[in-house]
């Protein structure tokens, strides 16, 4: 199962929302639309799902091409990070309502009305209306409509956004589980990066209304193909500076370390460097060696890891390591970057590419 | 274990004060003639059950029920579904909104015997716009003055111009409350426009809806005005509805005590069909 989209396009009053936008979307794994609020996420679910009219371009599913097919008739799923269950209806009739539109026989309904509510959990609360239920068990009704239906697309709009944390973690362990091996196309919408990488699969980065990148997700983290992308792509933020290349060496401020393969190749000249801040420690290590000295100025202790926000050359910088680390804040700390894991881009955001060994 | 606190009656107080002074004081006055024979000069003669007794049995009084009945339910069984489509077919938003909402509630805000006057003008088959139009250019034979079929289609099309609208701002104002997620997941479900209408739209009315069918089914069969200004009860006795009725017992033959009866039955059967009507409605809500 695939779907495919070529070149579409959606414009309202005269302005492009979303840019023309082609990507081929298998089933068997995830697929992830990874983009900040506003990046057109949710317009480009609701263009395949045909809510959403399509100025140009084309929407095939299977081959075939359901541009003009109404939503009715598409035989899709849509799950919205607000939870969305009829009311009235109880969690059994919820999750039955698309088999009973499609004239499914009752005997059939009630066993796959079943299986999905053993799958979500939700057996106990068939007989419940959706105001008795709590927020997690609002979204498995719905995530459990999606599956009982066994549709050809499954769109996940932020499902987790509106969980409390812990829920959010459960229900995305499961989520990969739950789609695999039911031969839909699965488009989840995240605005995080981590979700993005622990459902794997394959990412398409968004801002601004397009597609910036599209490939595996963690070929995509890694080798992010432009400075936006390697924005988008980072929690907390990517660290980024202007470094200054003459011969084999990199200047930035009072710093400089040497550049090997493409970044060595480039002509002299002001370029952008960025950085992840897991590579940027608060020790020396083999790799991690560049040492930046900053004052730092916030940190933050999450469990395992530790964060800490320090000034340097001009530019604000941020440390995640593993481990609880004693910063003093407004003390000078040394930090240790790890060259290898620089990226480097020209000033308009073109990425030099690193060849690899 | 239930706490009672009989502070509570102290609150209501008001609203008892009122409630009696404008409903229980008047309607005693009624019990009391309904039970009694008056000639006038506040001499009262004991009379008993006798007047709700021969109410009852009068077949005068079926009739006008019966008549009653069938002018309510015509009324419901037209305006409620016709209310229903005007507002699906009310644009949710944009600048035909308040052109919509006003011109529906224009009717509504014109006096009952105005309407009544509007219409006995507008139907008369020699000078009147429709009653000419129908005898004249259309050639239908209408004439509500003489021919009862005539009036009652004329007594019912002005109730379904006068009220309908009720029904409509009431139904749109259940459609508007309807996010657009419910409408995005029936698309979704595959689901058709009579299964949106079935399985979203209606339950998500059906509260206003219930309102709106009290309040027509009581107006509806209390009316006066309109049709007294409009036929006057006629041709002979066709449009006499229980109102009418009443008013000519009351006060064209000054049977106060048959007609305190006739009020009395009448409130009777208007809470009680409400009050069934009510509890139907509502049944599910309750479980």
């Amino acid at each position: 199962m695939a779907l495919e989209l070529n070149e579409i396009t959606k414009v309202v009053g005269g302005q492009t929302h979303i840019k023309p936008t082609s990507l081929t979307l298998h089933s068997g794994h995830f697929n992830v639309l990874l983009g900040e609020t506003g990046a057109g996420k949710t317009s480009l679910i609701k263009m395949m799902a045909g809510l959403d009219p399509i100025a140009s371009g084309q929407v095939v599913m299977d081959g075939e091409d359901i541009t003009a097919l109404s939503t009715q008739k598409r035989n899709i799923s849509l799950v919205h990070q607000f939870f969305v269950n009829y009311p009235h209806m109880t969690v059994f009739d919820n999750i039955a309502s698309p088999l009973r539109v499609a004239g499914m026989a009752k005997s059939e309904i009630q066993g796959r009305v079943e299986e999905a509510a053993d799958i979500m959990q939700l057996r106990p609360m068939l007989n419940r209306r959706p105001h008795e239920l709590s927020g997690g068990q609002q979204q498995r009704t719905a995530l459990a409509r999606a599956i009982a239906k066994e549709s050809k697309a499954v769109f996940l709009d932020e499902p987790l956004a509106n969980l409390d944390y812990k829920l959010r973690e459960e229900l995305r362990e499961q989520l990969p589980e739950l789609f695999a091996g039911r031969g839909a196309v699965v488009v989840y919408a995240t605005s995080e990066p981590e979700e993005a990488l622990l459902l794997g699969g394959e990412t398409a980065l968004m801002q601004d209304g397009r597609v910036t990148q599209f490939g595996p997700t963690a070929g995509i983290y890694r080798d992010p193909a432009n400075l936006s992308a390697a924005q988008v792509f980072s929690d907390p933020p990517i660290n980024q500076a202007r470094i200054v290349k003459e011969g084999t060496t990199a200047k930035m401020g009072s710093i400089h370390w040497h550049l090997s393969g493409a970044a060595a190749d480039m002509a002299d000249g002001d370029y952008i460097v960025a950085i992840r801040p897991n590579h940027i420690l608060p020790y020396k290590t083999d790799t991690a060696f560049v040492p930046i000295t900053g004052r730092v100025g916030v940190t933050e202790l999450s469990g395992s890891e530790s964060s800490a926000h320090f000034h340097f050359a001009d530019e604000s910088w941020v440390s995640l390591a593993h481990g609880v680390h004693p910063y003093t804040v407004g003390e000078e700390h040394k930090f240790f970057m790890d060259p290898s894991a620089c990226l480097y881009f020209t000033p308009d955001g073109t990425r030099i590419k690193e060849e690899r060994a | 274990m239930k706490t009672e606190n009989q502070k509570a009656w102290f609150f209501v107080l008001p609203v008892l004060l009122l409630v009696a002074f404008n409903a229980l004081i008047p309607m005693m006055t009624v019990v009391n003639y309904s039970v009694q024979e008056t000639f006038g000069n506040n001499l009262f003669f004991w009379q008993g059950l006798d007047w709700f007794e021969q109410i009852l049995r009068s077949e005068r009084f079926h009739a006008a029920l019966g008549r009653q009945f069938l002018f309510t339910f015509l009324i419901l069984i037209i305006e409620i579904p016709l209310g229903i489509i005007i507002a699906l077919s009310m644009p949710r938003k944009g600048f035909w909104v308040p052109v919509c909402l006003v011109t529906m509630a224009l009717p509504m805000l014109i006096p009952y015997n105005v309407v009544g006057a509007m219409w006995n003008i507008f139907a008369l088959p020699d000078i009147g716009l429709m009653g000419y139009f129908l005898n004249h250019v259309l050639g239908i034979n209408y004439d509500m003055t003489q021919d009862p079929v005539a009036a009652w289609v004329t007594i019912i099309t002005m109730d379904v111009w006068h009220w309908t609208s009720l029904v409509v701002l009431l139904a749109y104002a259940g459609l508007v409350s309807i996010p657009d997620a419910y409408y995005q997941a029936a698309k979704i479900d595959g689901a058709s426009n009579w299964s949106v209408f079935r399985f979203i739209q209606l339950p998500k009315m059906k509260n206003v809806l219930t309102i709106a069918i009290l309040l027509r089914f009581m107006d509806s069969f209390n009316i006066y005005t309109e049709p007294f200004v409009l036929t006057g009860g006629g041709p002979g006795n066709s449009t006499t509805l229980l109102s009418i009725d009443l008013v000519k017992i009351a006060l064209g033959q000054f049977d106060l005590g048959p007609a305190a009866a006739m009020s009395l039955i009448y409130f009777a059967i208007t809470l009680l069909v409400s009050w069934l009507f009510y509890t139907l409605m509502t049944k599910d809500d309750l479980n």
